[in-house]
């Protein structure tokens, strides 16, 4: 199959990072030429991605990079679906990032876009990725490209939390995920993204694939699963569309992409149902939510209260990986996208308040929604979808979550949810809240001061977007049939 | 004609730069001496691919030096492992000709430039020497060749600490190569020949001597010395700080790559794998020592401050693997060894050659010298940056393929705790490099330096042809590890 | 042990003790004795007795020198084996530019330290680094002194670095009570 679209998709957004590049002195043509390639890539993937949905899978191999092993790209509905995220997105973030960037009159903007770009080809490779080989080399090229972006500052406290936030994921990257594509290759005698998993009749028994399995998802430090969740509060040294992008849309993302694609075509359903090799990791994701859901409440920082949210709602999809179940995966897979729609919401409502009025804290926004109410509305949206409470979309994805809980037998998951579903609300909506009901400061302004246009549009378009879904979740649906019930 | 001057070839990679050193010194003159060697190293460069393109094809290639055909005569022998190691050397000796005008301009007195290129020629002919040869004593003299004319390389160093590293180099470098001499002399007692492939098929009939077994202890050892294996590595950090930095660049690419060649070449073809690794437990003692000299060295390079000092530790580490991959004795072994030998030549080279850019500039490479020339050497600091995330196996680099053939090697017969080790030490890795990263990047500069600009053209050319070819080799490896299989199974199907 | 075997293992073998002894002479010296010439003067201890090693290796009971002799007496004649006799000559070379080289940089040494004995040498280069060590600690205690005044500077939306003024900070904290 000679499907080369495919590694013209995945090397687009990086070759136009050049013309960005050259666009450095005119500021308007640069983030012209950024929101252009983005709209055209998601154009691309849409339209070439197409027929994946009715069973193709394109594939193509560049070069062979080890004997036997080659550079490969194959598209399945995990990877588009993940792709169509990524880049549906990036256009957003773009123009969020254009008004946030000038309205703080940051430094350094061409280099930022650049690396933007950079960071959405990494992401576009891993989803398109048919061998671990190839995922390998796009997640840690992700890793690299995002770290200018963490560390965007320059000064020293951007560089101690880009050292936790490189430690961290280049440790679990090449210290666990590493040794464990060898002993995949060793064990299987291949690396390729199989139907029905590659340890079918490799004599792997029971604790070696439990062990595996842990290797493989500790390994996936951008999942963010306790105890190697560290690097997400860390990154928050990053300006907030950084923070948006990292948080939303294409790192944490990859992640859990990354462990969804590992449980269904490494590791596969029923496999890991015979075996009971994911139950330990379930465990894990179970504590990852419930505790970075209670650490969440303690914090006072808008966006460190974000970023533990992002740890928890992560979980989420880990769990969905781990149930051993195809509704389990299906719920996975929309969380992807119904969390990645409400999160980036909440980061661009984060930076909108900073930009507007210079506040970080959740104490101090107290009666501010008389004086941004769109920007604290579409917070309340976004909260209510994470929470799970319909009519936001983020009802499906736990809805299916929970009776992929049921299917497997795991009745505690749902007991799980559901708690958590309550945490959510207690430390998400407290925001909107305080915006609205609770008595405003002093110094707080009564009065219109909305920020920049270019901030409020995008988060606005967002909002809308979670409720769209609740009413027409059949794109998700459709996408991901292989896991849906018939 | 030309198949004539085909079949020279062998000799002629060790005869040209012989030649070209003395026409160095009668021509005095900087700029020639420079010219000299530029055209000598690329004209070996092309004979070593023209050997690799033969040998690949046509097998194994066997030279009678003065037409005396073996046993009596000095054979030159190439096989699959030693082209490989002959691409190696001729090609960072070929790159550092293009590097070395601008570098050694501001290193070496003009009056006494003539001498430096005259000695890396001679270098250049010793270590090509060491990988061609079919005779075991031959090789000792080459080995004392090349060591000969680095002990004067590192002596034209800046700084006249220079001197001294250059002194106890000799020493410890001069009694490693006795010992090498010894256990060539008790092969030569036990078997009556000095030619490997002859030694070879003597040598099972008289194996179970001492003779042999103290033989074979001395060539390890005496080896050992020449490529700093842990605990006989105090010569390297000094050396490799205090040379010039086209010096350091040749010297830290090569020689203890060629000499790791050498014990490589002893232990499989000559004694064989199963004398060497079975009957004695050589294979447990060098892994033993090969961990220990990954660990210990990636922390010490952690404390430097010194960027070359850095990068000397390093290289220690980097040889650990390389030891332990052959150590295990198996193909997946010497694949990730030669591999790794190949990969690691290439890395540290274009390190010591972003490090000498750095020199050239502020004419010190300490981490605070060289604070914030991020933003001003964009082209040099991203050459460090990519080399060094390949020395910590970062993947779409050389340094992933090495260690993921190594992990291979060590993952299969079930040895975990060696595939920790070799983690564990990449993660140190990474530490020290991104050290070195953040003083580039994240430090300001200090306060009155003028933003002065990049390194020569020259310069950064040779600097990024190895990191392109560093990139290269790891996003198309299929060709590299195809060699290094072909390399092992040579190895590994001769011997007794 | 009779004496026979004794004398056997001794006598029979006097050449490679005599090898041992040099050798071992030659290495002592090395590592003992800190004058720089004296170390040449070990190695070439060491290297010697690898070379009567050879040579005495080559040698057959009752043989000539390796010369061809015309006539009757050529064709019975025992020959030592010349080709441990070339090894050496090769060796001894080298040897000698060793030792050359090694001289030569003693002198060097000798210019620029004023002393060939090792210790005064060390002493001197441990003077050297101590000096730069502190040197370097200085300057980087003071380059990162100076950032950390320019960045206190700075105010960004990033981190969990407080910015607000201690009384801002009461303030909040008594508001994350509810007061409505």
């Amino acid at each position: 199959m000679n499907e080369t679209w495919l590694a013209w998709l995945v090397a687009f957004p990086a070759l136009m990072s050049v013309a960005v590049a050259a666009c450095g002195r005119w500021p308007n043509l640069r983030e012209t030429v950024s929101v252009a390639t983005a709209v055209l890539l998601f154009a691309g993937i849409a339209w070439l991605g197409g027929p994946v949905v009715d069973g193709a899978r394109p594939s193509v191999t560049l070069l062979e990079v080890l004997p036997g092993i080659g550079l490969t790209f194959t598209l399945e509905p995990l990877g588009l679906l993940f792709a169509l995220v990524a880049s549906g997105l990036w256009s957003l973030t773009t123009i969020y990032a254009a008004g946030y960037m000038r309205g703080n009159a940051e430094h350094a903007q061409t280099r930022f876009f650049v690396f933007f770009a950079l960071a959405i080809s990494a992401a576009i490779g891993i989803a398109f990725a048919g061998n671990l080989v190839t995922l390998f080399i796009f997640y840690e090229m992700l890793t690299l490209s995002t770290y200018p972006l963490v560390t965007h500052h320059g000064d020293t406290e951007s560089r101690n939390g880009g050292r936790v936030y490189l430690g961290i994921l280049l440790t679990t990257s090449i210290g666990f995920f590493l040794p464990a594509i060898v002993i995949t290759y060793l064990v299987s005698g291949s690396v390729t993204f199989t139907d029905g998993g590659l340890f079918a009749d490799a004599g792997l028994g029971v604790l070696g694939a439990g062990a595996l399995y842990m290797l493989f998802l500790y390994g996936t430090g951008k999942a963010a699963l306790m105890p190697f969740h560290r690097w997400l509060p860390a990154a928050m040294v990053a300006p907030t569309p950084v923070s948006a992008l990292l948080h939303a849309v294409a790192v944490v993302k990859a992640g859990v992409f990354i462990v969804l694609k590992l449980s269904v075509y490494v590791f596969g359903v029923d496999y890991l149902a015979a075996t009971g090799a994911s139950v330990p990791m379930m465990w894990v994701a179970t504590i990852t939510v419930l505790g970075a859901s209670l650490i969440a409440m303690t914090r006072d920082n808008l966006k460190a209260r974000l970023a533990y949210s992002t740890v928890s709602q992560l979980s989420y999809i880990v769990l969905g990986a781990t149930m051993a179940s195809k509704l389990g995966i299906l719920g996975g897979g929309m969380h992807i996208a119904m969390h990645a729609f409400a999160k980036i919401t909440l980061f661009f409502c984060a930076g909108a308040i900073y930009t507007a009025t210079h506040r970080k804290h959740v104490s101090e926004l107290d009666g501010l929604g008389y004086a941004m109410p769109i920007t604290f509305s579409a917070f309340f949206i976004a909260s209510v979808s994470l929470a799970g409470i319909p009519p936001m979309g983020g009802i499906w994805s736990k809805w299916y979550l929970m009776e992929g809980a049921a299917d497997g037998g795991h009745n505690a998951i749902i007991l799980v949810l559901a708690i958590s579903s309550l945490l959510n609300i207690v430390y998400l909506l407290e925001i909107p809240t305080r915006a609205f009901f609770y008595n405003p400061r002093p110094d707080t302004p009564r009065h219109w001061q909305e920020a920049p246009l270019a901030c409020v549009i995008p988060l606005s378009i967002t909002a809308a977007a979670s409720i769209v879904w609740f009413l027409y979740p059949l794109p998700f649906l459709q996408l991901l049939a292989p896991w849906a019930p018939q | 004609m030309i198949t004539q001057f085909l079949e020279q070839l062998p000799a002629l990679v060790i005869v040209l730069p012989l030649m070209a050193a003395p026409v160095c010194v009668l021509l005095h003159r900087a700029t020639l001496a420079w010219l000299v060697y530029l055209i000598t190293a690329w004209a070996c460069f092309a004979i070593a691919f023209l050997l690799f393109v033969q040998v690949k094809v046509g097998g194994p290639i066997s030279y009678a030096m003065g037409g005396w055909p073996p046993p009596f005569g000095i054979e030159l022998r190439l096989d699959a492992l030693n082209v490989v190691v002959l691409l190696l050397v001729t090609g960072i000796g070929a790159l550092c000709s293009v590097y070395a005008k601008a570098s050694v301009a501001v290193e070496i007195a003009r009056e006494r430039v003539y001498l430096f290129y005259a000695a890396l020629l001679l270098c250049l002919c010793g270590l090509a020497g060491i990988t061609v040869t079919g005779d075991a004593f031959n090789l000792f003299v080459f080995l004392e060749i090349s060591s000969l004319a680095s002990y004067g390389l590192i002596a034209m160093g800046t700084k006249r600490r220079a001197l001294l590293s250059a002194f106890q180099y000799l020493i410890m470098g001069t009694i490693g190569g006795t010992f090498l001499l010894i256990g060539i002399g008790f092969l030569y007692m036990m078997t009556g020949s000095l030619n490997m492939a002859d030694i070879a098929q003597r040598l099972p009939a008289v194996a179970h001597t001492r003779t042999v077994e103290a033989g074979l202890a001395f060539i390890v050892v005496g080896a050992s010395l020449k490529f700093a294996l842990f605990p006989l590595h105090v010569w390297l950090p000094n050396a490799y700080t205090f040379a010039p930095s086209t010096a350091s660049v040749f010297i830290a690419a090569t020689s203890t790559k060629v000499a790791l060649y050498a014990l490589i070449r002893f232990l499989f073809t000559v004694f064989g794998a199963a004398y060497a690794f079975d009957r004695l437990p050589l294979g447990e003692v060098l892994i033993v020592l090969s961990v220990a000299a990954m660990l210990s060295a990636s922390l010490a390079a952690i404390f430097q401050t010194d960027v070359k000092r850095l990068l000397a530790w390093s290289s220690i580490a980097q040889i650990g693997y390389i030891v332990m991959g052959f150590a295990l004795a198996s193909p997946a072994g010497i694949t990730a060894s030669v591999a790794h030998i190949v990969n690691h030549g290439i890395i540290k080279g274009a390190l010591f050659m972003a490090a000498g850019a750095l020199f050239w500039r502020m004419r010190s490479v300490s981490l605070n010298d060289i604070a914030g020339l991020g933003r001003s050497m964009p082209w040099t600091s991203a050459a460090f940056v990519v080399a060094g995330l390949s020395l910590v196996g970062v993947p779409a680099t050389g340094g992933f393929i090495s260690k993921w053939l190594l992990l291979e090697a060590v993952i299969a017969p079930g040895r975990y705790w060696l595939a920790a080790a070799i983690l564990v030490s990449s993660l140190l890795a990474l530490i020290y490099i991104w050290r070195v990263v953040e003083a580039l990047y994240f430090r300001a500069a200090p306060e009155g330096r003028v933003a002065l600009g990049e390194a020569p053209l020259s310069m950064r050319l040779a600097t990024w042809t190895l990191v392109l070819a560093n990139i290269a080799l790891g996003i198309y490896a299929t060709p590299l590890v195809q060699a290094a299989e072909r390399a092992a199974t040579s190895l590994l199907g001769s011997g007794a | 042990m009779s004496l026979a075997s004794l004398s056997d293992d001794f006598f029979g073998l006097f050449n490679y003790w005599v090898v041992i002894v040099l050798m071992m002479i030659g290495f002592y010296t090395v590592i003992s004795h800190d004058n720089l010439v004296k170390k040449l003067i070990g190695l070439n201890l060491f290297q010697t007795a690898v070379f009567v090693f050879y040579i005495s290796m080559g040698k057959i009971t009752g043989s000539t020198a390796p010369i061809l002799m015309d006539g009757p007496a050529g064709e019975d004649a025992l020959y030592a084996h010349p080709l441990p006799h070339v090894l050496i000559l090769t060796a001894i070379v080298v040897g000698v530019a060793t030792t050359a080289l090694g001289l030569a940089l003693v002198v060097r040494i000798n210019e620029a330290y004023g002393s060939i004995e090792e210790d005064d040498v060390l002493a001197a280069d441990f003077e050297t680094q101590a000096s730069e060590s502190e040197d370097e600690a200085r300057r980087s205690e003071r380059a990162q002194a100076r950032q950390q005044r320019e960045e206190a500077r700075d105010e960004h939306d990033d981190g969990e670095r407080d910015e607000r003024t201690p009384e801002q900070r009461e303030a909040a904290d008594e508001r994350r009570e509810p007061s409505s």
